[in-house]
């Protein structure tokens, strides 16, 4: 009734293998990105972006990233911080060496290092696998966090061990520093995160994430099709990486301006970016937009409600925070495991049969 | 070009606040975590010398004052979230006690032309006024601990510490690594032996590092730890029987709260301070009489004289003067953000004024000027009793090593002033 396809006929096979083949939900894709794009950077102030857009755009990419690892190519990873770090690391010092290139130019040949870095780490996956491997990338969070903090060359020397974002533009609007506008942040997060999602879409429905997915589900029987396990998990590795690189790259220089490595990319933040992926839905781009707003916006409403409509003392609200957000976890994924793009799937699947069901 | 949100959602969001003029101070707290044994008696500090003033002398030249607390667990994340959302509200002065949040806010609050005040925590080299307007490290800063730690080993010592190891034992992070480069300046200047020991966030591990104390055997052991971290080393400490006098801690590593859980142990520990502790102040008649009989304590009310709990109440009555000094200046009682720089920068601390808001002797005299954001830079010694459970204090009050910390100083402060093309002030 109100969502369906009748109506809707596919002439030719680009019409039918489109990403959103129903009318409606492509009319709803454009909207979305519309006011995105058109309408929330003219009603925008620093509140709105700097504690709700931003850590939502940058947890998704994030979250696509490892997405793709381990939700289209199974394999299990624990160094999301890790790679961030790099990404971070990579973009300091690229923002420093070189400061009249453009923040895009930056951003994404953070992504690049990040991309080889991850490969790196990527090779025992050709050995080991499921637990084993969660290990092996386990050592690599480690290991990066401590190399960034032992090494002061990645910090230029400076006293106190931090990383701060000078301030750099692209195309003469300031996107880093303090003097940035709302806006201009905003949008630079939000075309990395269209961008990120829209590659990672494509590169799952082409020959490449069908290899991901092939191996993700029997690797052996994948060997034996052709699918050649050494160059679909070091893509996948690869891949992923350049996205976890850029989001750890927007996370230092636009989101937060200075960073203290151990503190901000600390094993804490793998579990974080895993979490999402878990609850929003393996093996979904959709379910990585869920996942990031449901961790990143959840604590933010909690606090308002309970300290700033109920007035009540902040620690309890903090301790509640996290007896909820547990507890809806737990929840979620006893009532649906496989996220919240399962939730969403199935409530579309309810709409289109409405009020008709069999 | 900065747009606001439609009004219903802010309006929504940000919750009805009193349309009455007050004074805003936010108080980023952290109750929760592994620092909220340090972070608990610091807020309550700060919120009950303001529900204090509120209730003796109905606010600040007439204008009531609002705490406004917000949760940031010690995480730069939520800090960052906590400063965005008060400082639309018209908050007057941010002392995030952090020195990560620190880093996070000093580009934003003097782009948004706010005062902060980092009372001997955050980033050193912005007692140099001149390339930080907005930022204010009174009465003395990290650099000046390690100096002060140092000057008393060498009266000890009989002026001379040449050839004896002092191991530092400090927190990973910004926080611990800030009294590293003045610690080797002045093992230069006095030839004694340093060795480097980290323990990483949050800081419960640290076995390996003190059986490296054990088998190094070093003279003095200094400490720059916060939080969990700092009973886990006076219990590791205690386990290698090191020699407790000989142990010294930094001015955030010398609460109760850290030498309590090693007992008897702990007797002995040493620890520096900027601010007097005790509860011998009478300032404490007044906030038993107008907090504690009125049921208006901040958190439990348990954490009343203690070393940090003193330490926001040194910084509230700090930043009470400041808002007079900008009430002074400008002539007006409800103070706007860009007024309260200009009295934090006009601050003049005397021991006439200290005696008159009853905390006489908490901390030295002082004067802040468009140069000098830094304060004097004078610490003090205090030692733990065990039995008696109190911190007492064994030293006067004693100036840093200057002709060591302003070079250093300034070679920071233009270092950050060059990266950020920052034109000097006061000229």
């Amino acid at each position: 009734m109100f969502y369906r396809e009748a109506g809707d006929f596919s002439t030719t096979y680009p019409q039918d293998s489109q990403t959103f083949p129903i009318k409606f939900d492509r009319w709803r894709y454009y909207a979305v990105l519309f006011v995105a794009i058109f309408i929330v950077p003219f009603m925008v102030n620093d509140y709105w972006v700097n504690s709700i857009f931003m850590p939502f755009l940058i947890y998704t990419i994030a979250a696509i990233g490892l997405n793709i690892l381990v939700g289209y190519c199974g394999q299990v990873s624990l160094g999301t911080g890790g790679f961030m770090a790099v990404g971070a690391y990579a973009c300091y010092k690229l923002m420093t060496s070189f400061p009249e290139v453009s923040m895009f130019i930056h951003v994404l040949l953070a992504g690049g290092i990040t991309a080889m870095v991850g490969v790196l780490f990527g090779l025992p996956s050709l050995r080991i696998k499921g637990f084993y491997l969660a290990v092996a990338t386990l050592a690599a969070q480690f290991f990066l966090v401590w190399l960034f903090n032992r090494v002061s060359w990645f910090y230029n020397y400076s006293a106190s061990g931090q990383i701060n974002a000078p301030e750099r533009d692209t195309f003469g609007i300031l996107i880093t520093g303090p003097n940035t506008e709302a806006w201009a942040t905003y949008m630079f997060c939000l075309i990395f995160t269209i961008f990120s999602a829209v590659m990672a879409r494509n590169l799952t429905r082409g020959s490449v994430g069908r290899q991901w997915m092939a191996i993700r589900d029997m690797d052996i029987a994948a060997e034996i099709i052709g699918v050649n396990p050494l160059r679909a998990k070091l893509t996948a590795f690869a891949v992923s990486s350049f996205f976890v690189g850029i989001s750890g790259a927007l996370f230092f220089a636009v989101y937060l301006g200075a960073v203290e490595v151990g503190e901000v990319f600390g094993i804490t933040k793998s579990f974080l970016v895993l979490f999402m992926i878990i609850i929003g839905g393996l093996g979904s781009i959709f379910g990585c937009f869920a996942g990031a707003a449901f961790l990143v916006l959840l604590p933010v409403l909690l606090k308002i409600i309970g300290v700033d409509w109920l007035g009540w003392p902040t620690d309890i609200v903090a301790h509640l925070n996290l007896v909820i957000v547990g507890g809806l976890i737990v929840v979620f994924l006893i009532a649906e495991p496989h996220g919240l793009a399962q939730l969403w799937r199935v409530a579309k699947e309810k709409l289109r049969l409405w009020p008709f069901p069999h | 070009m900065k747009y606001k949100l439609a009004t219903w959602a802010t309006a929504a969001l940000m919750a009805a606040s009193p349309a009455l003029a007050d004074l805003v101070l936010p108080s980023l707290s952290f109750r929760t975590g592994p620092y909220a044994v340090g972070g608990i008696p610091l807020a309550d500090g700060y919120a009950d010398y303001f529900t204090m003033v509120n209730a003796r002398d109905g606010g600040i030249g007439g204008v009531p004052v609002r705490i406004l607390e917000c949760e940031t667990g010690y995480n730069t994340e939520k800090g960052v979230e906590c400063y965005e959302s008060t400082k639309g509200e018209g908050s007057l002065l941010y002392q995030p006690f952090s020195t990560g949040i620190t880093y996070q806010l000093i580009p934003k609050v003097t782009a948004d032309g706010i005062a902060m005040h980092t009372m001997g925590y955050g980033r050193t080299s912005a007692a140099n006024g001149k390339v930080f307007s907005n930022i204010f490290n009174f009465p003395a800063n990290y650099w000046d601990a390690a100096s002060v730690a140092i000057n008393y080993l060498l009266d000890q010592n009989g002026g001379d510490i040449s050839g004896r190891k002092i191991a530092l034992v400090y927190h990973n992070s910004a926080y611990g690594k800030e009294p590293i480069r003045t610690l080797e300046k002045l093992s230069e200047k006095y030839g004694f032996e340093l060795s480097l020991l980290p323990v990483d966030h949050p800081g419960q591990e640290q076995k390996s590092q003190w059986l490296q104390i054990r088998r190094d055997k070093p003279d003095n052991v200094l400490m720059w730890g916060w939080g969990v971290m700092n009973q886990v080393a006076v219990q590791e400490a205690a386990n290698i029987r090191y020699p407790m006098e000989n142990f010294i801690g930094a001015w955030w590593s010398g609460a109760e709260a850290d030498v309590i859980p090693a007992g008897a142990a702990a007797n002995g520990y040493k620890a520096l301070t900027m601010n007097g502790v005790g509860k011998e102040y009478p300032i404490y008649a007044d906030i038993q009489k107008y907090v504690v009989d009125a049921g208006k304590a901040a958190g439990a009310g348990d954490q009343i004289g203690t070393v940090l709990y003193n330490r926001t109440i040194y910084a509230g009555f700090l930043a009470h003067m400041a808002i007079l000094k900008a009430q002074e200046i400008h002539g007006v009682m409800d103070i706007t953000q860009a007024m309260m720089v200009d009295g934090m920068e006009n601050l003049e601390i005397t021991n006439a004024l200290m005696a008159e808001y009853g905390v006489a002797g908490m901390g030295p005299e002082f004067a802040v000027s468009c140069e000098n954001h830094g304060g004097p830079g004078l610490g003090a010694v205090t030692q733990w009793d065990a039995s008696a459970g109190v911190w007492n204090q064994i030293s006067e009050f004693k100036m840093s090593d200057r002709e060591i910390i302003e070079p250093l100083i300034e070679e920071d402060s233009m270092a950050f002033a060059a990266e950020n093309n920052i034109d000097l002030r006061c000229n």
